[in-house]
C-alpha cells in the first residue's frame, strides 16, 4: 500500500511538468500579447501611450524575450511560490487567487457531498423497488438530470426565484459579508449560499451515479447468497444494507476519479452564470484579456486539483479492494 | 408423435429465422423493442431533417433585425377559429411605457392572422442550391405586411424561431462530426495500440492517460481562447471540432485497445491468419465487425457529451461566435437575469438542448443494449 502511494507521488512532479509545459504553450498561442490588447483599450477609449513606452512595459514584463525563456522564468518564479504578477490587475496573482481557490474547493467537496447523500440512498430504493412508481419517478429525473447542462439548471433557478420570490440568488455572500474578515457569522453566511450552487453543480452526477447504483445493486440482489440470508429470515432493509449495498458501491467508488476533477471544472461555468467568486470567472477574464501569468497560473491549478483528485480516489480504491493493490505489484 | 411434431416445427422456423438472421437485424429486432428509443430515434429524425433545410422551417431571416419588435412574446397559437379547423395566432400591439420607456405587448385577440402551411416567404436556396421561397408554416395573410413570431423575438428584434431553427444546424452538426473525428481517432490510435502492442501500445496509452487527466472545461476554454479573432465562423467551427475530439476520443481508444487485445488471441483470427488472410483483411473483415456495433452504441451516447460541452462554451462567449448561430449562442442573450425577467422565452433553446440529448441516450441506451448480443 505504501508503496503503491509512493510510486503514484513520484508520478506528480512528470505530469505537473508536462502540464505546465503545455499550459504554457496555450496560453502563450494567441496572436499578440497583454500588451497589444492593452493598448487597443486604452486606444478604444480615447488615451493612448507612446510606442517607447509599450516597448518599456513588454521589456518590465519580459515579453521581449523568446517563449522559452520566458517558460523558464515562469517555472523558476513558480519554484519559488511566486505566482507572478497579474499584468491586468497590477497585484499578485497568488493573493488573486487565494480566497478563490479555498471556495471552488469548498463548493466543489460541498456537491460531492451532496450528490453521495442523494444518489446512494435514491440507487438502493430504486433496486429494491423495481417498476415501481417512485422508481419510474426517479429514472425520468435522472434522465432529464443527465440531459440539462447545469448553466441552464442554474438560469431556471435563478429566474424562478427572482421571477416568483423576487429573491436574487448569485454570490455566495450577503452584501454585508462580501468584504468582511472570516468569522463565523461569514462561515454561517456562506453556507447558506453555498448550498443552491452545490446542488446546481451536482445535478448531472446525482443522476448518473443513482443510475448506477440502482444497476450495481440490482446484479447483486439475484446472487444466491442474497436468497440464503433472505431464507435465513434477515429482514429485508438489513439484509440489503448489509452485503450487496456495499458490494455495489465498490465500482462507484472508482468513478470518484473522474467525477471530482469533473466537479472543479464544472464549477468554471456554474461560477460564471451564478457570479460565484472562484476562480472560474477570473480565468475567464483573464484569457480573454490574455493576462497569460494569471491564465497560466489558474489552468496550473485546475490541472494540480485534477490529478490529486485522480489520485486520492485511485489510493481510496486501492484501499478498498486489494486485487488493484496486487496488480500494481 | 404427429401432435407433437407440429409446434416443434413452428419453433424450428422461428429459431431458424434467428439463426439465419444477419447481425444487423437482429441488432433491429432487439432495438424494436425499446418503445422510448424507437420514439427518441424518431425525434432525432426529424431535428436532422431540420439540421438539413433550416430555411424552410424558419418562418423569418433569422438575421433579420427589427428593433421596433424587440423582445416580443410568444404568439400563443390558437387552432380553432370559432368551431373551423383554422390555425392563427393574434395580433400584438405594443406600446411604449411612458415610465419605463419599455415596449410593453399586449395580445390583441381581435385582429387574428392567419397561420398556413407552405407559405411563401423570404427567398433562400433550398440545400444551398435550389432557389426557393417556399417554408412550412407562415402568416398567411395575402398582404405579405404580417408576420407571426411563434417563440418571440430577442433584443434586436429577431425571430426567436427562426434562429432556434438555424442553431439546430450548427449545434446539431458540431456534435456529429466531432465525435465523426473521435471515431477515426479513437479506432486508428486504440486498433494500433491493441493490435501492434510493444513500444507503440506504451506510448499511446500514456498519452490518453495524460489527456484524461487534464481538466477538461478550462483546457477548451483556454484553447478556444486562443483561437484567432479574425478567423471565420467555418473556421471556428472546424476548429472546435477538432477541440472537443482532442479529449474525446481517449474513451473510444481505449475500449477498441481492449476489444482488439482480448479477439487477437480468438481462434477466428487465428484460423484467418493461417488462412493467409492479410493483416489489413484480419482488422477489417474479421476484428472491427465484431465490435462495429458497440463502437456506434458508445459514439451515439458521446454525441449528446459534445452537444452539451459545445453549448457551454459558447454560452461562456468562447466556442461558436455570433454572427453564426448554435443553441449555446442564443442562449448566451439570457445571460443576465434582467433580460430573463424581462423575456423568459429566451431560455426555450435550453429545451431544445434537453430534448435532443435527451433523445440521444435514450436511443444511445437502446442501441447498447441491443448491441448486446447477450441480452434477452
Amino acid at each position: 500500500m505504501t508503496r503503491y502511494v509512493l510510486k503514484r507521488l513520484l508520478l506528480l512532479p512528470v505530469l505537473l511538468f508536462l502540464f505546465s509545459v503545455t499550459v504554457f504553450a496555450i496560453v502563450q498561442a494567441p496572436p499578440g500579447d497583454f500588451l497589444t490588447t492593452y493598448v487597443a483599450t486604452l486606444a478604444s477609449s480615447g488615451s493612448s501611450i507612446s510606442a517607447e513606452q509599450v516597448e518599456a512595459l513588454r521589456r518590465e514584463y519580459g515579453l521581449d524575450q523568446p517563449v522559452w525563456i520566458q517558460y523558464v522564468r515562469w517555472m523558476e518564479n513558480l519554484a519559488k511560490g511566486n505566482l507572478g504578477l497579474s499584468l491586468e490587475y497590477q497585484r499578485p496573482n497568488a493573493e488573486l487567487i487565494g480566497e478563490r481557490l479555498v471556495l471552488t474547493v469548498v463548493l466543489a467537496l460541498f456537491s460531492f457531498v451532496f450528490t453521495w447523500i442523494v444518489a446512494v440512498p435514491a440507487g438502493i430504493y430504486s433496486a429494491m423497488h423495481p417498476r415501481s412508481a417512485l422508481d419510474y419517478a426517479l429514472t425520468v429525473l435522472n434522465y432529464v438530470g443527465v440531459a440539462t447542462p447545469n448553466f441552464m439548471l442554474a438560469l431556471v433557478l435563478m429566474w424562478s426565484a427572482f421571477a416568483y420570490f423576487g429573491v436574487s440568488v448569485t454570490g455566495l455572500f450577503s452584501p454585508d459579508f462580501v468584504d468582511a474578515p472570516w468569522n463565523l457569522a461569514r462561515v454561517v453566511d456562506l453556507l447558506k449560499h453555498l448550498w443552491l450552487p452545490a446542488v446546481v453543480l451536482g445535478v448531472a452526477g446525482t443522476a448518473r451515479l443513482t443510475r448506477v447504483m440502482r444497476a450495481n445493486l440490482l446484479d447483486e440482489l439475484h446472487k444466491p447468497y442474497v436468497t440464503t440470508a433472505r431464507a435465513k429470515g434477515l429482514p429485508e432493509w438489513r439484509l440489503v444494507l448489509r452485503y450487496p449495498a456495499r458490494l455495489a458501491l465498490n465500482p462507484l467508488v472508482s468513478t470518484i476519479g473522474w467525477y471530482l476533477p469533473a466537479l472543479f471544472s464544472g464549477s468554471l461555468i456554474v461560477a460564471t452564470v451564478m457570479n460565484l467568486p472562484n476562480i472560474g470567472p477570473l480565468l475567464l477574464r483573464a484569457l480573454v484579456n490574455q493576462d497569460m501569468y494569471l491564465a497560466g497560473s489558474i489552468l496550473l491549478i485546475y490541472c494540480f486539483l485534477t490529478i490529486v483528485g485522480t489520485l486520492i480516489s485511485d489510493i481510496l480504491l486501492a484501499w478498498l479492494d486489494p486485487r488493484i493493490r496486487l496488480e500494481e505489484g | 408423435m404427429a401432435a407433437e411434431a407440429v409446434p416443434a416445427v413452428a419453433v424450428n422456423v422461428a429459431e431458424e429465422r434467428v439463426s439465419v438472421a444477419s447481425n444487423w437485424r437482429l441488432v433491429w429486432w432487439r432495438f424494436r423493442k425499446h418503445r422510448l428509443a424507437l420514439l427518441s430515434a424518431l425525434v432525432l429524425i426529424g431535428l436532422y431533417l431540420v439540421v438539413l433545410c433550416p430555411e424552410f422551417f424558419s418562418t423569418q431571416d433569422p438575421e433579420a433585425t427589427d428593433a421596433r419588435l424587440a423582445f416580443m412574446p410568444v404568439q400563443r397559437v390558437h387552432l380553432f377559429d370559432g368551431a373551423r379547423l383554422s390555425p392563427w395566432v393574434p395580433g400584438v400591439v405594443g406600446k411604449r411605457n411612458p415610465m419605463t420607456l419599455r415596449m410593453e405587448w399586449r395580445a390583441d385577440e381581435r385582429r387574428k392572422i392567419p397561420v398556413g402551411f407552405f407559405t411563401g416567404g423570404h427567398a433562400y436556396r433550398l440545400l444551398g442550391v435550389v432557389p426557393s421561397r417556399l417554408h412550412l408554416v407562415g402568416a398567411a395573410s395575402t398582404d405579405g405586411r404580417d408576420q407571426i413570431h411563434l417563440l418571440g423575438t430577442d433584443r434586436l428584434g429577431r425571430d426567436q424561431w427562426s434562429r432556434l431553427v438555424h442553431g439546430t444546424r450548427t449545434s446539431m452538426t458540431i456534435g456529429l462530426v466531432a465525435v465523426a473525428f473521435s471515431v477515426v481517432l479513437g479506432v486508428l490510435l486504440g486498433g494500433i495500440s491493441g493490435y501492434f502492442g510493444g513500444l507503440a501500445d506504451l506510448v499511446i496509452q500514456r498519452a490518453i492517460e495524460l489527456l484524461q487527466s487534464l481538466p477538461t472545461i478550462p483546457i477548451w476554454l483556454a484553447l478556444t481562447a486562443a483561437l484567432p479573432r479574425d478567423w471565420t465562423p467555418q473556421q471556428v467551427f472546424f476548429a472546435i471540432t477538432v477541440i472537443l475530439s482532442l479529449v474525446g476520443w481517449t474513451t473510444l481508444g481505449r475500449e477498441v485497445r481492449g476489444r482488439f487485445l482480448a479477439l487477437r488471441e480468438e481462434d477466428f483470427v487465428l484460423a484467418a491468419e493461417l488462412a493467409g488472410a492479410s493483416r489489413r483483411r484480419i482488422i477489417l473483415r474479421h476484428m472491427v465487425p465484431t465490435f462495429l456495433s458497440h463502437i456506434i452504441a458508445t459514439s451515439t451516447l458521446a454525441i449528446p457529451v459534445m452537444i452539451i460541452n459545445e453549448t457551454s462554451l459558447s454560452f461562456l462567449g468562447l466556442g461558436i461566435r455570433p454572427p453564426a448561430i448554435s443553441w449555446g449562442v442564443l442562449l448566451q442573450e439570457a445571460q443576465n437575469l434582467q433580460t430573463l425577467a424581462l423575456a423568459p422565452w429566451l431560455l426555450m433553446p435550453g429545451l431544445l438542448v434537453i430534448l435532443a440529448v435527451l433523445a440521444f441516450n435514450l436511443v444511445g441506451d437502446g442501441l447498447r443494449d441491443a448491441a448486446d448480443p447477450y441480452s434477452q
